[in-house]
């Protein structure tokens, strides 16, 4: 016991008190460390974050009716299977054929806010439609009526009845609240709310389909996707383009930040090795000294092991907490968002940490055991 | 049985004979001077006595131990059991303080023993300057410090090589009266030296050149005080 305080007490020592030389090899093994504990911070959070990035890309799920008829109820019902947190957005759509100005359209209702979330590539000139009486309309449509933002747009809908006799022309008004730009099909329609859609046409609550962004990874999706069609209203399908090419992207940069935590921890071990080396070589005299006054070879391994470790340990501690700023400066940089705090990261990286630089000392304190006390003291 | 006994041991470097059929004893409680010119082998005799080196050729019997025959590993042990050293460059752990210094030599032997060490110190006069490292004291007072950590583990022989060899006289007295007091109790002590004044002091003086014992005289008046000429 009392060996092991002395003991502690000369590694602590060296250490401290030749501060100056101890701060280069501390410096490495920190720098090391910092950037150790920042790549994996980074490798695990870039699912994470690249999910997030990835839902700009638009709706990755789609339900469809499994029957005759999807309900809204049924859409709702099915996408509370899927966890708050991971869900970006639903955006229900029903589809009806409607005129304006005696020409054939087709107006979708749907949920703006789901719309918003499910496709926020969608460019509106002007503003989103928010509620009752407002509408958005699609670029080719304003084009060829010439329609601006704020015009108001008489909208007809023929109902289709057996009854033709009875047949009366439903007819709303809406103000247009923005143009939409997409480059896809979506520039042919006009936008309004669900309700404004039953309202105009009939009440109904039936929808054609329903988009959902859903942050997740590939497999997790299609879990959700069995579970939703094992409960038979809902036909759940996955955007295979998008999961598909999410899951190559996501392992490629997961691959690519591994490669670049090896190489960095091999340039920590010859960084650590060159300094321990250093640091045996300009104490060649101490060594010889030591042996001289008694210390076996096991002993002499012992304390600049002890001294490596001990190193690897104040390293790693300091190495845990740059490499968290690192990381999240990284991911504020790139990605926009800040990082969760890993707190089992931190004996990891400690751990590793001493592992390196116990390891990577081994060859130079093994040449510390060769050093013969009588040449080394015989004089400078 | 002699303490030391050395039968006619060599030390050859390719063709250079540092030690040429020296065959000597040392018996146990003996103080004994060893001088010579530069390069006449002084310290490989020591080296190889104080277990650091091994001879070409000959026995050397510690204890009645053939030292010639042991391993490193053996010679080690034998070493932080039987032997004390003190260099002519006072060569401590720069890091440590006066004090860990002298318990340095505890750790390695048995236990180190901060209260005991201490008194170590308070017997070379330095227990002021415990908490001091190495660069904060004197060359005497660090070599002083080289004579406490000598002696902490009680050795059979203390062996110094050229101990006052960067010390001025008064200081050399200091060391010197260190030594007296060892060898009153019982320690055996061999010094290598430069310096007549300090060989005088010793029960024998031998004197090596190129390699070879060539001359032995016995102090008929040993007193164990260093005596200053001018
Ligand atoms: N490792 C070695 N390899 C080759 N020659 C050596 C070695 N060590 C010592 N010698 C030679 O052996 C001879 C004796 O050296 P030693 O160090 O014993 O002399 P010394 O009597 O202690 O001299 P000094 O008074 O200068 O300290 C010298 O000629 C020296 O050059
Ligand atoms: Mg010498």
């Amino acid at each position: 016991m009392k060996k092991r305080k002395m003991f502690l007490r000369m590694i602590f020592a060296s250490l401290l008190r030749r501060r100056s030389r101890m701060i280069v090899a501390l410096l490495s093994v920190a720098i090391g460390a910092t950037i150790l504990s920042g790549l994996v911070s980074i490798y695990y959070d870039v699912p994470r974050q690249m999910g997030a990035q990835f839902r700009n890309y638009g709706a990755n799920m789609i339900f469809t009716a499994s029957g005759d008829e999807l309900e809204l109820a049924a859409v709702n019902n099915a996408a509370a299977l899927i966890p708050d947190e991971e869900k970006v957005g639903v955006a229900p759509y029903r589809y009806e054929n409607v005129r304006v100005r005696d020409i054939p359209v087709v107006a979708a209702g749907t949920d703006p806010e789901g719309a918003k979330a499910t496709s926020p590539y969608w460019s509106v000139d002007g503003n989103w439609f928010t509620g009752a009486g407002e509408m958005m309309v699609g670029a080719n449509v304003a084009e060829s009526f010439r329609i601006k933002t704020g015009d108001m747009l008489e909208v007809t809908y023929t109902p289709m009845t057996d009854d033709s006799a009875a047949d009366a022309d439903n007819v709303s008004y809406f103000t247009v609240t923005g143009i939409l730009q997409t480059g896809g099909s979506e520039e042919n329609y006009i936008y309004m709310t669900l309700d404004d859609m039953s309202a105009l046409t009939y009440e109904s609550d039936r929808v054609d389909l329903a988009e959902l962004s859903i942050s997740a990874g590939a497999e997790e999706l299609s879990g959700y996707a069995d579970k939703i069609n094992a409960a038979d209203d809902v036909h759940a399908s996955l955007v295979k383009r998008v999961t598909a090419s999410e899951a190559t992207v996501l392992t490629k940069l997961q691959a690519l930040v591994l490669l670049v935590t090896i190489v960095v921890l091999a340039l920590t071990m010859i960084c650590v090795a060159t300094t321990m080396t250093a640091v045996v070589a300009e104490r060649r005299k101490e060594i010889g000294l030591r042996k001289a006054i008694g210390a076996s070879d096991r002993s002499i391994i012992r304390e600049f092991m002890g001294e490596g470790m001990l190193l690897g340990l104040f390293g790693g501690i300091v190495g845990s907490v740059l490499g968290f700023v690192f990381a999240e400066q990284v991911s504020v940089n790139v990605f926009g968002s800040s990082l969760i705090f890993r707190p089992l990261l931190v004996p990891i990286t400690v751990i590793a940490s001493i592992a390196v630089t116990g390891i990577s000392s081994l060859m130079p304190i093994k040449s510390a055991t060769e050093v013969d006390p009588a040449l080394v003291l015989k004089g400078e | 049985m002699s303490l030391l006994e050395l039968k006619n041991v060599y030390k050859i470097y390719g063709d250079l004979h540092a030690l040429d059929d020296v065959s000597l004893k040392v018996e146990k409680g003996e103080w004994v001077s060893i001088m010579g010119p530069s390069g006449s082998g002084k310290s490989t005799m020591m080296n190889i006595i104080g277990c650091m080196d091994k001879p070409s050729k000959g026995e050397v019997l510690l204890d009645g131990v053939d030292i010639s025959k042991e391993s490193k590993k053996n010679l080690t042990t034998i070493r932080r059991d039987k032997i004390g050293l003190i260099f002519q460059q006072f060569h401590l752990v720069n890091y440590l303080t006066a004090l860990e210094n002298v318990m340095l030599a505890q750790y390695y032997h048995s236990m180190p023993d901060e209260k005991e060490a201490l008194e170590a110190l308070e017997r070379v006069g330095l227990a002021d300057r415990a908490k001091h490292l190495p660069s904060q004291l004197s060359g005497g007072e660090q070599q002083r410090v080289c004579v406490a950590r000598a002696l902490i583990n009680y050795p059979e022989i203390i062996l110094a090589d050229e101990p006052t060899g960067n010390l001025d006289e008064a200081n050399e007295e200091i060391v010197v009266d260190l030594f007296h007091k060892l060898h009153t109790e019982g320690t055996t002590l061999i010094v290598v030296t430069h310096d007549p004044e300090v060989a005088e002091v010793a029960q024998r003086t031998l004197v090596l050149r190129s390699g070879k014992l060539s001359k032995e005289v016995v102090n008929e008046n040993f007193t164990g005080k260093i005596h200053f000429d001018s």
